[in-house]
């Protein structure tokens, strides 16, 4: 690997306008795609299907991530992991309003 | 290097069951995992209990640490001794914590493996795509509307001269463009792991976090604040100064604004082709009555205006 002293790194922002394949996906989440699979059918997250292949708005890999890291860590399946992801957003949104109060 | 009291860390007896063992990591697993957890350091935390999980599950693995003797202090000066393992095999099934980084000290003892490569093998030959990598960067809420370059550490595993797999650190300057948002990844293709037999490498994700900040709230691409209007400000209307990331703006306030009234300052939220909004909740300030003439004047106020503050509640 060489050294990246000095170097500054320009990424890509996946913003709304990017989307990412199954494939893309599941590298990106470091699962099989079985799993994003499973995850699609519980509800979890949602690609575009209006096109031929699954195309995921590129903002799901926070989900999916989370979901699967829940998933191997806690060992619980898809839908004891959409209910926590469920459950931490809604608490999330009100700690957010807690602290603007 | 080091070593660790995996009984202790594991909250458990040096006798305790393989069951009971489970349930103690179910049970801090739940309480410190980084994606639920509210603890400070809960990402240290949980590595530190999953590296103790993955050997203390594993009979053989446990076997094996307990014959090092029950005498070791945590933190106490460790060196494995001469065949310390002789009799012991071990069938090199690394659980799944995949993105966790072990202790020397565990390494020293099972050795560092590829825990996570399973999942990610396909296709044939001996080519085959590096791993893509995870990892985060806290950002201040005003990089989002001047970009930055910030730095993130990276615990990255390497091979060595001697062809070992260790783990390294590596330091990234990335640079964050204006109008990233809370929870947006930055792709930074090539910087994961490299590929093997000339495959491609991996990318690297981060995942913007941005700190908290004392004055504004963010909400996607919008902001919300809460500010200060003087009582005579919001009775008979002003313009005030509103401090944005972007700048100082003016702000009219409207004759009769009540406490809470919330107003919208369009575009003034995080920068972008459509650009968030800034929400401005007037909170009214009570100036003090702390000398004479402050006392005098909220004494005319009692004597003069006829307001009762509590007439909706009929009394």
């Amino acid at each position: 690997m060489a050294e990246d002293a000095g170097r500054v790194f320009t990424g890509y922002v996946l913003d709304e306008s990017v989307t990412l394949t199954l494939t893309e996906l599941s590298g990106a989440c470091r699962v099989r795609e079985e799993q994003i699979i499973e995850l699609v059918e519980e509800g979890v997250i949602e690609p575009d299907i209006r096109k031929e292949n699954w195309m995921f708005p590129s903002t799901e890999l926070r989900r999916a991530g989370r979901a699967v890291r829940l998933q191997r860590d806690l060992e619980i399946n898809a839908a004891g992991a959409a209910l926590v992801l469920d459950l931490l957003e809604e608490i999330e949104e009100l700690r957010a309003r807690l602290g603007s109060l | 290097m080091e070593y660790k009291d995996y009984y202790k860390i594991m909250g458990v007896d040096r006798n305790a069951t393989q069951d009971d063992i489970k349930r103690a990591y179910r049970k801090l697993a739940r309480k410190y995992h980084p994606d639920v957890s509210k603890e400070a350091n809960a990402q240290g935390k949980f590595q530190e209990m999953q590296e103790a999980y993955e050997v203390l599950k594993d009979p053989e693995k446990r076997a094996a640490y307990d014959q090092l003797g029950a005498n070791w202090k945590a933190g106490q000066d460790f060196r494995p001794p001469p065949d310390w393992d002789a009799g012991f095999e071990f069938s090199g099934d690394f659980g799944g914590a995949d993105e966790s980084v072990f202790s020397d000290f565990f390494e020293s003892l099972f050795g560092r493996q590829d825990r996570s490569g399973r999942g990610n093998r396909r296709g044939g030959g001996f080519q085959g795509r590096g791993q893509d990598h995870h990892a985060k960067v806290l950002v201040d809420l005003e990089d989002a509307f001047h970009g930055a370059t910030r730095s993130v550490t990276l615990q990255a595993p390497a091979v060595d001269d001697s062809g070992r797999l260790r783990t390294r650190q590596r330091t990234l300057s990335v640079r964050i463009p204006k109008g990233i948002k809370q929870g947006q990844h930055i792709r930074l293709a090539g910087q994961g792991s490299p590929g093997m037999g000339g495959g491609q490498a991996g990318d690297l994700y981060l995942e913007v976090e941005f700190k908290s900040h004392g004055v504004y709230r963010v909400e996607g691409a919008d902001l919300y604040m809460d500010l200060p209007v003087a009582p005579w400000e919001a009775a008979l209307g002003a313009k005030v100064k509103v401090p944005t990331p972007g700048g100082v703006v003016d702000l009219t306030i409207a004759p009769g604004s009540k406490a809470g009234t919330r107003l919208r300052l369009r575009g003034r939220g995080i920068p972008a082709k459509n650009p968030g909004d800034l929400y401005v909740t007037l909170q009214i300030a009570l100036p003090p009555a702390g000398d004479d003439r402050s006392r005098e004047l909220y004494e005319q106020m009692r004597n003069q205006m006829n307001f009762n503050p509590r007439a909706a509640l009929g009394v």
